[in-house]
């Protein structure tokens, strides 16, 4: 996969941000973070700091650092990229993780598709055991020790959920947990439990070799930071790029060779599609938020053609636990159909939209509470793609 | 006597929680015990921290409709059900898996928490496959009940054309239909966390998932142990019991057949419930009556065999502790496990094959009967056993697949026909037109009629315990258990507690050996002074305890004799009993057993086995070798098969 434009993660000096984390306290570390304002990478926007903080503070015999490299939204492909490209960064960001909660365990969980890529990853972690970046005594500090250790996935979408992941990780079926306890304070093993992004942990390491001010000066002021996308679909470049937060659609198309797109669709399955009257919205957490996943459609593209296609996904990809998700997405599946068809009226889909903000609400996790964004919204902003019986004039 | 472990007051069976399940306080420990204020609908109320939402909503009256959670399983949250409002958060939260651990405003039932329960409803109907005018559950279904709670007026998301699943009826207990299944996943939780079984999990996921068995193999090929705790715990007609009633109803409209029925001590403690009384509401006399208004031709009383296998079981052990203290020989080895429980022993023979020597040889209760009716009571009334059909009603799912073991037919035929459970018996009454409540009191018949107090407590947990010790106690030391224990109660066999451990002190001076089995061991000198240890148990999950502690060489390893019973509860809670169960349930069954006990001596009857004149009638009639003689061994013992888990 291509790299398309300048990365700024080729030019951080590998390991000084562990060098650097080492010469501070472990409260010193979090604050770095904390100052920085990243918000996790993977999408939800949670920040970073704020978690190490938590997991911190909590009370465990053991704590566990997750990477979460269960790249599975549909059009996410960044995380790939980083594997591949910058191994290093990724376990490096962990191992500061580590000392900065106080962590010796580090779970690398590889999603199943991305087993080629566990032989590059061992070697990367074999080098850094002999180079005194994993096991005891790191760097020379004495008394700290971190290693890691890869788990591979086998295919489900869920379990890049981090409850889900947990689950995975102790044996079980990859489902959702209850929440509250959450895995800062209850997680793997009911230890306190990090699950962050392979890009956040790349970018901590960033942060604490620059400093949280440079990290600070990129982005917006809620969304600070630099962000990799994976841009894809009816572009003429597609491929990773990175932009500061707040960028605005319209130039990630520009750059990517797709200004004549009609809509994109902005975080994967999970996310929502912006028409282009809105391609002035901006990639940020308080506009339109995204794990990394650009969907360019051109103009040729029917937009109930998307939605299908992903609601068949969600139909497939539930976990199969709570009602509003494993059957609702099959009624909104449905419902699409019926639209393509023309056979939808008025009331039904009056009821589709009822029924799709339900499923927001009332889903137990993230999945199903995404899964009808993308529908809603192409719902919302492409009614005249509807065919026959749902008169436009209605509810416009 | 002195006991370890003190069990509480009636708190009945806790259940296991897998970790990732459990309701987990953050911060850990130093919060528990303090109180936090939850304000629910305008009502304010403290509540310990860590407290769900909805048993603080339980605690101020309001009401928050529930579908996958169950007061006796760990905590799902799947369903979607119980969904409410939590200020501050941007979804709603299942309030039966939310703690409350900092001051909390909750709705309940706002536009948007309505819509979602309704929408919920909807969609669990537009999945399930079933007509409610041919389902047993009707009427007494979870999901119609919430259909109607919610006013669902029409199939808003449509309904299953056709069943996408073929009933599994392959087992002799359970029959297992997924079209009718809400994937609420209580049987799962019943069969893996409450009973530590692990028969039923989900399988696939998104549309596909189902509940299902390893490689969705029948049911008669797993390791099932026929508890039938699913059943009682499933909210819908997905899981029921496999009904013998149109062959029964059949047997008594033959005229050729003599048709007989055995009653268990826990249907009668059950049964008011399926006619609307309040659970613990005994019915054994008016039920007497009501069978034989069905057309059953005898009514006996289980109780009856219960006595016999105390005597049988009771001289087992003293054999085993004769020979393993006075003779070293450990070919038959102690502890002895009690074999009352079919679900038990199935338990046995998958997951601990090589402890089945440590099983009471003895057949179960039901059994024993069975193979007397055919026998000497055939013999009694000149009646050709050929033309005797034998069934027994029990609290249990397990004796169905136990009156059906090739090895059940030590009479020359099947012993036990058809066992019937508690439900189902309650569905014949019904189906007679009879009014359960008003039938007048009636007494079983002879000679099977006459049973102890000691054989209606092998409807409770530790009640076979307490039976064979009152025996015990009084062959031993040739005085009364009440010069032991007040009102010969030996309460420290009883309560709730999953694992109990007693010691009973054999005094000094022992009595003279009883008639009965003076030709087995000539005295009680070896026994001066020593120390009886025993166990009782309840549920496989505590079962399966027990038994790592015994393989660990625990305390439970220096038992002499330990209660097993498959059940949470005992037979009381067994998985032919009305639907639905819980500990406040099972607790008032109990009671209303004890109490049949109690009234058992206020009545001046027998309340200990060996003095049942009609068992004692038995052993010089007809069993005249004896307990554990000849001719009792080879109707009333049996032997077991060891099956290990590898099925298939």
């Amino acid at each position: 996969m291509t790299i398309c434009n300048d990365m700024t993660l080729a030019a951080i000096e590998p390991d000084a941000g562990l060098a650097a984390a080492l010469k501070l306290d472990r409260a010193g570390v979090i604050g770095e973070i904390r100052r920085s304002g990243m918000k996790g990478r993977g999408g939800a926007g949670f920040p970073t700091g704020v978690k190490w903080n938590l997991a911190a503070a909590a009370q465990g015999d053991r704590k566990f650092i997750v990477c979460n490299a269960d790249e599975g939204e549909p059009g996410t492909f960044k995380d790939r990229v980083i594997l591949t490209e910058w191994p290093g960064r990724v376990f490096e960001g962990m191992t500061i993780a580590g000392y900065a909660v106080g962590a010796t365990e580090g779970i690398l969980y590889l999603r199943g598709e991305y087993a080629y890529l566990r032989h590059g990853l061992e070697q990367c972690l074999a080098k850094r055991r002999e180079e005194h970046l994993l096991g005891n005594d790191i760097c020379g500090k004495t008394g700290f020790g971190f290693d890691v250790r890869i788990h591979m996935g086998a295919g489900a979408y869920v379990c890049g959920e981090e409850t889900a992941l947990i689950e995975s990780l102790e044996g079980r079926r990859g489902e959702a947990r209850n929440r509250p306890p959450f895995p800062v304070n209850t997680g793997l093993g009911g230890m306190p439990t990090i699950v962050n992004n392979v890009e956040t942990f790349a970018w901590a390491t960033a942060i604490l070799a620059r400093g949280a001010d440079w990290f600070k000066a990129i982005g917006t002021e809620q969304s600070t930071g630099p962000k990799m996308l994976s841009v894809s679909g009816d572009v003429e470049r597609p491929g990773v790029y990175e932009f500061p937060l707040g960028t605005p659609i319209r130039e990630v198309l520009r750059a990517a060779g797709g200004e004549d797109a009609k809509a994109v669709v902005v975080g994967g399955a999970s996310g929502q599609c912006v028409p282009a009257n809105r391609f002035a919205r901006t990639v940020s957490y308080e506009d339109v938020a995204t794990g990394g996943a650009v969907i360019v459609f051109g103009p040729g593209r029917n937009m109930l053609d998307v939605a299908e296609n992903f609601l068949e996904f969600f139909v497939d990809e539930s976990c199969g636990q709570c009602t509003p998700c494993r059957i609702g997405n099959v009624k909104l599946l449905e419902g699409v159909r019926r639209l393509k068809r023309g056979e939808c009226s008025t009331q039904q889909l009056r009821e589709l939209r009822a029924l799709g903000e339900t499923m927001r609400v009332a889903s137990k996790c993230g999945l199903g509470q995404s899964s009808p964004n993308a529908f809603l919204s192409i719902i919302e902003h492409f009614r005249r793609e509807i065919p026959s019986r749902v008169p436009v004039t209605v509810e416009a | 006597m002195r006991q370890q472990d003190p069990p509480p007051a009636g708190t009945g069976h806790a259940p296991v929680r897998r970790p990732s399940q459990a309701t987990d306080v953050p911060h850990g420990g130093d919060l528990i015990g303090a109180l936090v204020s939850v304000t629910i609908d305008d009502h304010t109320v403290k509540v310990p921290v860590g407290t769900t939402i909805l048993d603080a909503a339980r605690r101020v009256g309001v009401h928050i409709p529930t579908l996958c959670h169950h007061d006796d399983l760990c905590v799902a949250g799947v369903c979607r059900v119980c969904v409410v409002e939590v200020e501050g958060q941007r979804t709603l939260q299942a309030s039966c898996a939310y703690p409350i651990t900092q001051p909390t405003t909750v709705r309940t039932h706002t536009r948007q928490v309505r819509q979602a329960r309704r929408h919920i409803i909807d969609l669990l109907l537009s999945e399930h496959a079933g007509e409610c005018t041919t389902c047993f559950r009707n009427g007494n279904c979870e999901l119609q009940a919430l259909a109607k709670e919610y006013g669902v007026d029409s199939f808003r998301f449509g309904r299953p054309d056709r069943p996408r699943h073929k009933v599994d009826r392959s087992s002799h207990a359970v029959v297992r239909d997924m079209n009718k299944c809400v994937l609420c996943r209580r049987c799962v939780r019943t069969c893996i966390d409450l009973q530590e079984v692990g028969v039923l999990e989900a399988v696939g996921r998104g549309e596909a998932t189902t509940i299902a068995t390893y490689l969705d193999k029948p049911l008669a090929e797993m390791i099932c142990i026929n508890c039938g705790q699913c059943i009682n715990r499933c909210p819908t007609g997905a899981l029921r019991a496999n009904d013998p009633t149109d062959e029964v109803w059949a047997a008594i409209d033959d005229p050729t057949k003599h048709v007989v029925i055995q009653t268990a001590p826990s249907p009668r403690a059950g049964i008011g419930e399926e006619f609307g009384l309040e659970p613990g509401t005994p019915m054994t006399w008016e039920m007497n009556t009501a069978l034989r208004r069905c057309g059953f031709d005898k009514v006996f009383d289980t109780n009856f065999t219960a006595d016999l296998t105390i005597i049988e079981e009771g001289t087992e052990l003293v054999l085993r502790l004769h020979k393993n203290l006075v003779q070293g020989d450990s070919s038959l080895p102690l502890p002895q496990f009690t074999s009352c429980s079919p679900g038990w022993i199935k338990y046995v023979e998958h997951f601990y094959p090589q402890y089945l020597p440590h099983v009471s040889t003895c057949k179960s209760p039901q059994q024993m009967f069975g193979a007397l009716i055919k026998t000497w009571y055939a013999q009694l009334h000149g009646i050709d056993p050929a033309g005797i059909v034998s069934v027994a009603l029990m609290p249990c799912s397990a004796k169905k697949f136990e009156c059906n073991r090739p090895e059940m037919c030590d009479s020359g035929y099947k012993d036990v026909d058809y066992g019937l459970t508690t439900r189902e018996l309650a569905q014949m009454i019904r189906e007679a037109g009879i009014h359960l409540t008003e039938m007048p009191r009636s007494d079983f018949d002879d000679p099977f009629g006459t049973a102890s107090g000691s054989g209606v407590i092998f409807g409770a947990t530790g009640g076979v315990m307490e039976a064979a010790l009152r025996s015990v106690i009084e062959f031993v030391t040739g005085k009364k258990v009440e010069d032991f224990y007040a009102h010969a109660d030996i309460v420290p066999v009883r309560g709730f507690e999953g694992c109990r451990h007693a010691e009973v002190q054999i005094p000094k001076e022992v009595g003279p050996v009883p008639g009965l089995i003076r030709h087995l061991v000539p005295d009680w000198n070896w026994l001066k002074g020593a120390t009886l240890k025993v166990g009782v148990v309840h549920g496989t999950a505590n079962a399966r305890k027990v038994m790592e502690d015994i393989k660990a060489g625990g305390p439970f390893s220096q038992c002499h004799f330990i209660e097993f019973m498959a059940c949470p509860g005992g037979c009381l809670g067994g998985g032919g009993q009305p639907i639905p169960t819980g500990p406040a349930i099972r607790a008032a069954r109990a009671r209303a057993i004890y109490a049949e006990d109690a009234a058992y001596g206020e009545a001046g009857k027998a309340r200990k086995s060996h003095d049942n004149p009609a068992v004692l009638r038995l052993y010089q009639e007809f069993l005249t070798d004896g307990p554990c003689g000849h001719k009792s061994h080879h109707l009333l013992h049996t032997h077991y098969t060891p099956r290990g888990k590898y099925i298939g």
